[in-house]
């Protein structure tokens, strides 16, 4: 089957099986190898990207469903040389660290830092909703905490 | 853009691989570029027992397309060379299967699906035999799995007393005897990437990549496999998806099977573990049933222990040794007691080998011992955190093994660090934010943690690492320390910076090959920053001393030393490698398992609160405060992290995690049901670093990344029965196990 995705803000053209897994089509068709395979079994959300805006674990998703829609991995979050408000997070307040994860983490948390998700609350509810929008990504390095400081500074830079 | 600008020691200089990994840049194995290579696969036993009769090729598949090996292809010996010469690479036609996914034999072909596909197609004959899956079993001794009793190692360590006898006067002296049995469960490492590896052969020389801790493991287990030179297989490590233990051994298994698969296909050929088979053949925590035995005077002072620690070992002897003898050193805890006896034993069963996992035997026995600090506390009607103060280990006093503890004794500021953030414990009776009735209850939870190898470890491994001013005049750091997500290199840099006097931009810390790098010893046992770390210390203020010599001699005196490591550097590399030299005053014996079991310890204590849903019977942690002494921290963010994650992976064993064995086979082999916690289940981590520094290490740094898995589990426990008033000795505590203990009055 012919799939056309947008990937990253650019027109791909791919001839496939209907039934490839789209994490194996970013990977091994357009080598974009910065989205990983944790399970398989959409459990550890290292796999996670946008498609049309959602969050899904791209190893449930076959690419033919993808035909003529939008994709963000990890590779789309930086423009050029800057990174996203996430990104930048991440790294300043220590929240990768073996980094199999953390692109999957850096993709749902750039949503949720875009889409204003945590806006208007206080700390602590804050950290909550962060908590429970990226509930579907596992990192079994940093028992979170940093992680959820850095989407919280993220977040905080983005709404300034 | 890629390089974090930043002073030395101390300061929270971003990972030097942040940039590259928060971007996916970050290669793991599985993204290298190898569109030629082939995929490997494991033809593994079904059976947890028995002896393989033959190994059958579907003829109506076609395997002109795949290669197969088996243990007939291997060149040299057939063992994975680690600590006894048990385990096989691949169980070969006639000898015995030991475990369920005990791998037979391997495939490659050029697709994964193929190579799967063709896994189906090969048969094992096996006449069974009688499986052993307990260690009542084990001990039991009707089947024999291992030599003549089953045990593969027992140690003892006898303290204030020579015979039985002694031991049980002491104990007929007591006021109090607080008795109980304890057990924890295998535990799964559950690093996000899985084991990865691949192998090319050029002529008679075999390259090996791929996601390990220990690349001279790998090397040496490799050199026997293969019956060749050392500078025949060179083994590289690649970015690393964690590895928290597992992969200090198993990755030896891997580099055997890509490596005999690459020299049949002629290729390169790649293999990663779908996780289902990563949870069901690779290590995990040791199962442990610990029985203790704690005589106390009026006064409420500890006269005398009595401790029994059993560990199943799986099938194989492996590490099992190692993680006994850090169990049972751990197991008497950091108390005052004249007269202690600890005997361990780890025996054979036809479970997968169980093997590394932070902690390292240490958790098991701690959270024995810290169960019952906590009914001493409960039968003494005593504050819990006051009595550890009272009973605990200070500068001074000695442990279990005689060691007299001199430096570095964070006792009181752990202690202090607690009491000082405790504020009241919560009101017992309540409901939580969803509206249902809770009870709620408090923990705590003191204990320590040998930093780096046991006894003369050390000295035997004779760690080396190189500093070296490269002919383009740049900094190297060159050990075979990896980093695993622990932030080796960034610590590595951070030390060699501060040492030499430059920026951390200016040092590389180069990737772990052992065609590139010396043998610095494994990168296990908390040892790498305090130990590796302080070769580079010394390494690097060598180093710095001969740039300075050179500069004096050759009119650069008062140049910096990144120009002066430039002139210097255009006439040849200049290298200082420092092998390790054990602090003065560390005696140990093991035949009598006496004297310093470690050269230094860290000290931690730890609250929990909990609340207990009295509908569902859910645990859920509502505080987790860790006060951990670490010496110094050399990277206060990195430091914290490493603490934060080994506390939620302790919490997560206390309250969740589990591994399920049925007949030896893992029953949820599957990260749906083999879970570990989220962002949903872990509460906010709240970690104090308490820094009383260690002499020998770099700026007074010790080991932290096991020690905070030891403690909360045990924590958690002591919350539990602190909110519904009755016991719980048994991990995990699950709602399974709440519903079945704990009755609503």
């Amino acid at each position: 089957m012919k799939v056309t995705l947008d990937v990253n803000g650019g027109e791909h053209h791919v001839e496939v099986s209907p039934w490839k897994r789209l994490l194996d089509v970013l990977r091994e068709d357009l080598r974009l190898t910065g989205t990983k395979e944790g399970c398989g079994e959409g459990e550890c959300g290292a796999c996670t990207v946008m498609l049309d805006g959602e969050a899904v674990n791209s190893c449930l998703v076959a690419v033919g469903q993808c035909d003529g829609r939008t994709i963000t991995t990890v590779e789309g979050l930086a423009k050029g040389d800057v990174l996203h408000a996430v990104q930048r997070a991440l790294v300043a307040c220590g929240g990768a660290q073996c980094g199999i994860c953390t692109p999957g983490i850096a993709v749902c948390a750039a949503h949720v830092v875009d889409r204003g998700l945590v806006i208007g609350r206080d700390e602590a509810a804050a950290r909550a909703q962060v908590r429970e929008l990226l509930a579907g990504n596992i990192c079994r390095c940093t028992g979170y905490q940093l992680i959820v400081d850095a989407v919280i500074a993220a977040a905080r830079e983005v709404e300034s | 853009m890629d390089r974090p600008h930043g002073p030395g020691v101390g300061a929270s200089v971003p990972r030097v691989d942040g940039i590259a990994k928060v971007t996916g840049r970050a290669r793991y194995l599985d993204d290298l570029d190898a569109p030629n290579a082939w995929h490997g696969a494991t033809v593994r036993s079904k059976v947890a027992h028995g002896v393989l009769e033959a190994i059958e090729l579907d003829p109506a598949f076609d395997w002109s397309r795949v290669v197969v090996a088996t243990a007939e292809d291997i060149p040299g010996t057939n063992v994975i060379l680690l600590i006894e010469d048990d385990q096989p690479a691949l169980v070969k036609v006639g000898a015995h299967i030991m475990h369920v996914d005990e791998a037979v034999a391997l495939i490659a072909a050029p697709t994964r699906a193929l190579a799967f596909e063709a896994l189906k197609h090969v048969k094992l004959k096996v006449k069974a035999l009688p499986a052993v899956f307990t260690v009542d079993d084990a001990i039991a001794g009707k089947q024999l799995l291992y030599k003549t009793n089953n045990v593969f190692k027992e140690i003892r360590i006898s303290k204030g007393h020579t015979t039985d006898l002694e031991l049980e006067a002491a104990f007929a002296k007591a006021h109090q005897v607080i008795e109980g049995t304890y057990e924890t469960s295998p535990q799964e490492q559950m690093y996000i990437e899985p084991q990865a590896m691949m192998a090319e052969w050029d002529g008679a020389r075999c390259y090996i990549v791929g996601s390990m801790q220990c690349p001279y493991y790998v090397h040496k287990a490799m050199k026997s496999l293969l019956g060749c030179a050392p500078d025949d297989v060179v083994i590289t490590q690649s970015v690393t998806g964690g590895g928290f233990g597992g992969k200090e051994e198993y990755p030896s298994m891997l580099a055997a099977h890509v490596a005999l698969l690459a020299a049949k296909a002629k290729r390169q050929v790649k293999m990663i573990y779908d996780r289902d088979e990563d949870i069901a053949a690779t290590t995990k925590r040791h199962p442990c049933r610990t029985h203790h035995r704690m005589a106390v005077d009026a006064d409420g002072n500890i006269i005398a222990l009595d401790i029994d620690v059993i560990m199943d070992g799986g099938a194989y002897l492996t590490l099992s040794p190692v993680v006994l003898s850090r169990g049972v050193l751990h197991a008497a805890g950091p108390y005052k007691c004249p007269v202690t006896r600890v005997r361990g034993r780890v025996v054979a069963t036809n479970h997968p080998p169980h093997g590394a996992f932070r902690g390292f035997g240490a958790p098991q026995t701690t959270f024995a011992y810290e169960r019952q600090m906590e009914k001493l506390a409960i039968a003494r009607k005593e504050d819990p955190l006051s009595l550890r103060s009272r009973l605990a280990l200070r500068s001074g006093d000695t442990t279990a093994t005689g060691q007299t503890l001199g430096f570095s004794v964070g006792t009181d500021d752990v202690i202090a660090a607690i009491a000082a953030v405790a504020h009241a414990p919560p009101k017992r009776d309540g409901v939580n934010a969803a509206g249902t009735p809770v009870k709620r209850g408090r923990g705590l939870c003191f204990y320590f943690h040998g930093a780096g190898f046991t006894g003369s470890g050390e000295q035997r491994l004779a760690g080396r690492a190189t500093l070296a001013v490269t002919t383009e005049g740049t900094f190297e750091v060159r050990s075979s320390s990896t980093d695993i997500g622990q932030g080796a290199i960034t610590m590595f840099s951070q030390i060699a910076a501060g040492a030499l006097g430059v920026d951390v931009a200016h040092i590389t810390v180069v990737d772990p090959s052992t065609a590139r790098v010396p043998d610095s010893g494994p990168t296990v046992a908390s040892r790498t920053c305090m130990v590796v770390g302080s070769l580079v210390d010394q390494g690097s203020r060598v180093l710095r001393g001969k740039l300075e010599a050179w500069a004096a001699e050759h009119g650069m005196a008062g140049k910096s030393l990144v120009e002066i490591a430039k002139a210097r550097g255009a006439e040849g590399e200049l290298t200082e490698t420092i092998q390790y030299q054990p602090p003065p005053g560390i005696e140990w014996d093991d035949a009598t398992y006496t004297g310093s079991a470690y050269p230094v310890f860290g000290w931690a204590a730890c609250l929990v609160d909990v609340s207990v849903d009295v509908d569902t019977y859910e645990v859920t942690i509502d505080r987790c405060v860790q006060a951990v002494d670490v010496g110094k921290a050399i990277n206060p963010s990195i430091v914290i992290g490493q603490i934060d994650g080994g506390t939620l992976q302790a919490l997560g064993w206390a309250v969740l995690e589990n591994v399920v064995y049925k007949d030896g086979r893992v029953a949820n082999a599957n990260m749906t049901n083999c879970i570990v916690p989220t962002f949903a289940d872990a509460p906010e981590l709240e970690t104090i670093l308490v820094e009383c520094p260690y002499p020998f290490g770099p700026s007074g740094a010790k080991g932290v990344g096991e020690i905070p898995m030891d403690g909360p589990a045990a924590a958690v426990a002591n919350a539990v029965q602190n909110a519904l008033g009755v016991p719980f000795d048994s991990l995990p505590i699950s709602p399974e196990v709440v519903r079945k203990t704990w009755r609503p009055s």
